[in-house]
């Protein structure tokens, strides 16, 4: 059961619930799964609970790393 | 002058609708009169027949019927009444006619309270003004408490067809363009989200709207070179296409970057798994037309105020499976198939 | 959509495209597993097998939970929600998999059974408060990533002090399944069906981390790299795999580094390690009895598990004979093999749970990729 998307943590609430928030859309979910939440994090989410914090950097990373693969198929074919 | 019986009057704030409202005997009359006569207003209301009389013009005529079972009853954007006549006033206007009237049948549970009764007729009283149609007949019935949701409503329509308009999926051509009015799967998602088990918050509001003079200026602008015209509505974009598909024998080829979809509605349409193109719309329409006025019929659209977004999205294709299928934002490309059962949030 | 746009940008798809393209060698064929229902979804919906060159081939995994469901589970199901004092919770997608003789839970609903869709355990437990003189079970169904969300619940009805709730459990384990995939007879025949590599479940992954992995990428001397599921994750993750089969490397490699790591997220594999333990053996549609491959409630709880408060009986179904829903879940045939697939079998009308859940193989087959098959026909 894969359908989980990234969302925002706008508000933490009491008993390890919160609201997150995915362009204007918002939802209350159970974070009862995550440690050190803070607002502003990004976390997955997935049938009502968030299942893990997106990591900024790694993102940004994993990012970078794109650009550069993308670019080098054009390189090789030249 | 006759005195008028004594009768104590509705109890509109805190009363409601019982099995006595719908016997046909005087708390029925008054019901009628005292809450549906007094949101519709007109002359032939007034009169308090059974059934209307209205001259009819020279020309063909179009009737359209549909039943408005939606829940909830009150949702961001509109109410089912609000929903019964924009509905009603689009099935006729996509043939291309001017709306003219419309009956409304009302089957309340009881129960119901007369306040939210009074909301629902007082909007669809507003709506039809704003469409310049008529509610000139109706009728009531009150079934017991567990028989009907609430409130389902049933309304026809009638309207008029100018000269020579004859629109019908017979008439697509391979070439033709797609034009659609604008963003998919609002009217959808503002109804789930006030679902209880599905519990998400939003500011997206049903697109609920009366279509028929963006449909006039159309046809000012492209004439016959309109085929047709679909309002998607249950099944979304997706079921409407298929339909014209199997309909005219064409398949079709769509851009999925070209349809507009708002953010909110994307970013619901994620979190339940749904897809935006089987999302139900209530204010938007989908028109095949000749390439030679789709320039023209895209301008017109976008001059309206309810075709803000309207965008040209595809074409119609010679195709003997009857395929509609969409070039994906990345290229690749994949079936726009009709939605299988009833649309369920996916969670895988 | 933040983290979800930026991974979707059509012009780096087209750049790692031709990368790939670039990088592949033509003599050889490239066959990948998708072990993940996200993912198998995740190619359809984006038409991903367009734009890779023609020896690179995906084939559909059983990574659908709803699809490994056997019968015989959604029969005892329906069977729950015809006692007038139960109410079934549900996710969406278990309403129209096929019981036995085209039994199912939407028509058993239509029947008058209490059947709830739900979109969270939450829900369950709000609706257990509210109607205290009814029974309220939950449907658990899902692979590792939805296991920590039902044992949280399960946690939350022992704290509220819930004695009219209980969890139908049906999760299963992915490194089981994968492992019965590669052991099986198929596989095993030399040139009967080869994967060169594994593409890794992502959301699994978040919780039980890449560890358990290595062990597959020892044993059998196969590349796994475990992608996330936007699309530009499969296509960097599919050229990992074919750099990897290229230098003859078989490792597990982490492409989905912003939400996965080695050890995985500990506290949900804590929840769920206190609450559930392993079952003997656990049927899989298509699959048979795997051994070790489902989960159950440990005897402490037995008051949640409806198993025991309901002392359901085990029912097995055999399946459709012409189905060939097993062969296409190990890989080994693909959706138009299928004698059904098209004509009885369609998404109105599923035989079996390929074609039922969305990501099923048939049924993406089926919604987006139909349209190949008569391309290829014209072609050949």
């Amino acid at each position: 059961m894969c359908l989980a998307i990234p969302a925002e943590v706008t508000e933490l609430l009491p008993d390890d619930m919160a609201v997150v928030s995915i362009d204007g859309v918002a939802k209350e979910i159970s974070v009862a799964l995550i440690e050190d939440l803070a607002v502003g994090d990004y976390v997955i989410m997935h049938v009502g609970y968030a299942l893990t914090k997106i990591d900024p950097v790694e993102a940004r990373r994993t990012l970078e790393l794109l650009q550069q693969l993308s670019g080098e198929g054009r390189e090789l074919q030249s | 002058m006759r005195a008028k019986a004594y009768q104590r009057k509705l109890d509109l704030k805190d009363g409601c609708v019982d099995l006595s409202h719908g016997s046909g005997g005087r708390a029925m009359a008054q019901l009628i009169s005292g809450l549906f006569h007094e949101a519709f207003g007109n002359e032939w209301l007034a009169r308090g027949n059974d059934q209307s009389a209205f001259d009819v013009g020279a020309g063909r005529m179009v009737m359209s019927t549909d039943a408005y079972v939606v829940s909830p009853l009150f949702f961001p954007g509109g109410n089912i009444g609000s929903l019964a006549v924009h509905g009603t006033v689009n099935d006729v206007a996509m043939a291309g006619a001017r709306p003219l009237y419309l009956s409304a049948s009302f089957i309340v549970e009881e129960g119901f309270r007369f306040s939210d009764l009074k909301a629902i007729a007082d909007s669809m009283g507003e709506a039809a003004r704003a469409a310049g149609v008529y509610i000139i007949t109706g009728d009531t019935k009150v079934v017991e408490r567990g028989k009907a949701d609430g409130l389902f409503i049933s309304t026809t329509g009638v309207g008029i067809l100018p000269d020579g308009l004859d629109l019908s999926a017979e008439k697509a051509e391979a070439g033709d363009r797609v034009l659609l009015s604008g963003s998919l799967g609002d009217h959808g998602i503002a109804i789930m989200s006030k679902r209880r088990n599905l519990a998400f918050t939003t500011e997206i509001l049903s697109d609920s709207a009366a279509l028929h003079d963006l449909v006039a200026k159309m046809v000012e602008a492209g004439g016959s070179g309109i085929r047709l015209m679909r309002d998607p509505t249950r099944g979304g974009l997706a079921a409407a296409l298929n339909e014209i598909a199997h309909q005219s024998g064409l398949g079709f080829r769509l851009q999925e970057e070209a349809i507009p979809v708002k953010p909110g509605v994307a970013a619901a349409c994620e979190l339940l798994g749904l897809d935006p193109l089987h999302v139900a719309n209530e204010g938007k329409l989908v028109a095949i037309v000749a390439p030679e006025v789709a320039d023209a019929v895209l301008a017109a659209m976008k001059a309206h105020p309810l075709g803000l977004e309207a965008a040209d999205i595809g074409e119609a294709v010679a195709d003997d499976h009857q395929f509609v299928q969409m070039s994906t934002s990345f290229g690749g490309g994949r079936i726009v198939d009709w939605l299988s059962g009833e649309q369920l949030p996916r969670i895988c | 959509m933040k983290y979800a746009d930026e991974f979707r940008d059509k012009t780096i798809a087209q750049g790692l495209a031709r990368t790939i393209a670039a990088e592949i060698d033509p003599q050889r064929p490239y066959r990948f597993m998708e072990f993940c229902g996200g993912h198998t979804h995740a190619i359809s919906r984006y038409g991903l097998e367009d734009m890779l060159p023609p020896n690179v081939r995906m084939i559909h995994g059983p990574g659908c939970p709803v699809c490994v469901l056997p019968a015989g589970r959604i029969d005892m199901a329906i069977r729950l929600a015809e006692r007038p004092e139960i109410i079934l919770c549900v996710y969406g997608d278990l309403m129209r998999v096929p019981g036995s003789q085209g039994n199912s839970l939407l028509r058993a609903k239509a029947r008058g059974a209490d059947v709830r869709m739900v979109y969270s355990t939450m829900d369950a437990i709000r609706i257990a408060e509210e109607t205290p003189a009814r029974e309220v079970v939950f449907f658990a169904i899902g692979f590792e990533t939805t296991t920590p969300p039902t044992a949280v619940m399960i946690r939350l009805a022992e704290k509220k002090r819930l004695t009219n709730f209980s969890v139908f459990c049906n999760h299963v384990l992915t490194p089981s399944a994968m492992h019965n995939i590669l052991e099986s007879p198929d596989i095993r025949n030399i040139g009967r069906v080869e994967i060169d590599g594994f593409v890794g479940p992502a959301h699994v992954s978040t919780i039980i981390g890449t560890q358990p992995y290595e062990y597959f990428a020892e044993e059998f001397g196969k590349p796994v790299v475990i992608s996330g599921f936007e699309p530009l994750d499969m296509m960097q993750s599919i050229l990992m795999l074919v750099r990897q089969v290229n230098e003859g490397r078989h490792e597990v490699e982490n492409q989905y580094s912003r939400a996965v790591t080695r050890e995985g997220n500990l506290r949900a594999k804590e929840e769920v390690s206190d609450i559930f333990e392993l079952r003997d053996r656990f049927e899989w549609r298509g699959l048979g009895l795997v051994p070790y491959s489902g989960l159950k409630l440990k005897q402490v709880y037995a008051q949640f598990d409806a198993e025991v408060r309901f002392a359901m009986n085990e029912l097995r179904v055999a399946d459709n004979p012409a189905c060939e829903c097993g062969a296409i879940l190990r890989g080994v045939k693909k959706p138009v093999d299928c004698k059904l697939f098209g004509t009885v079998c369609t998404p109105e009308t599923p035989m079996g749970s390929c074609m039922v859940s969305s990501e099923g193989a048939c049924a993406a087959h089926w919604t987006y990729g139909r349209f190949r098959d008569h391309q290829l026909r014209r072609a050949s």
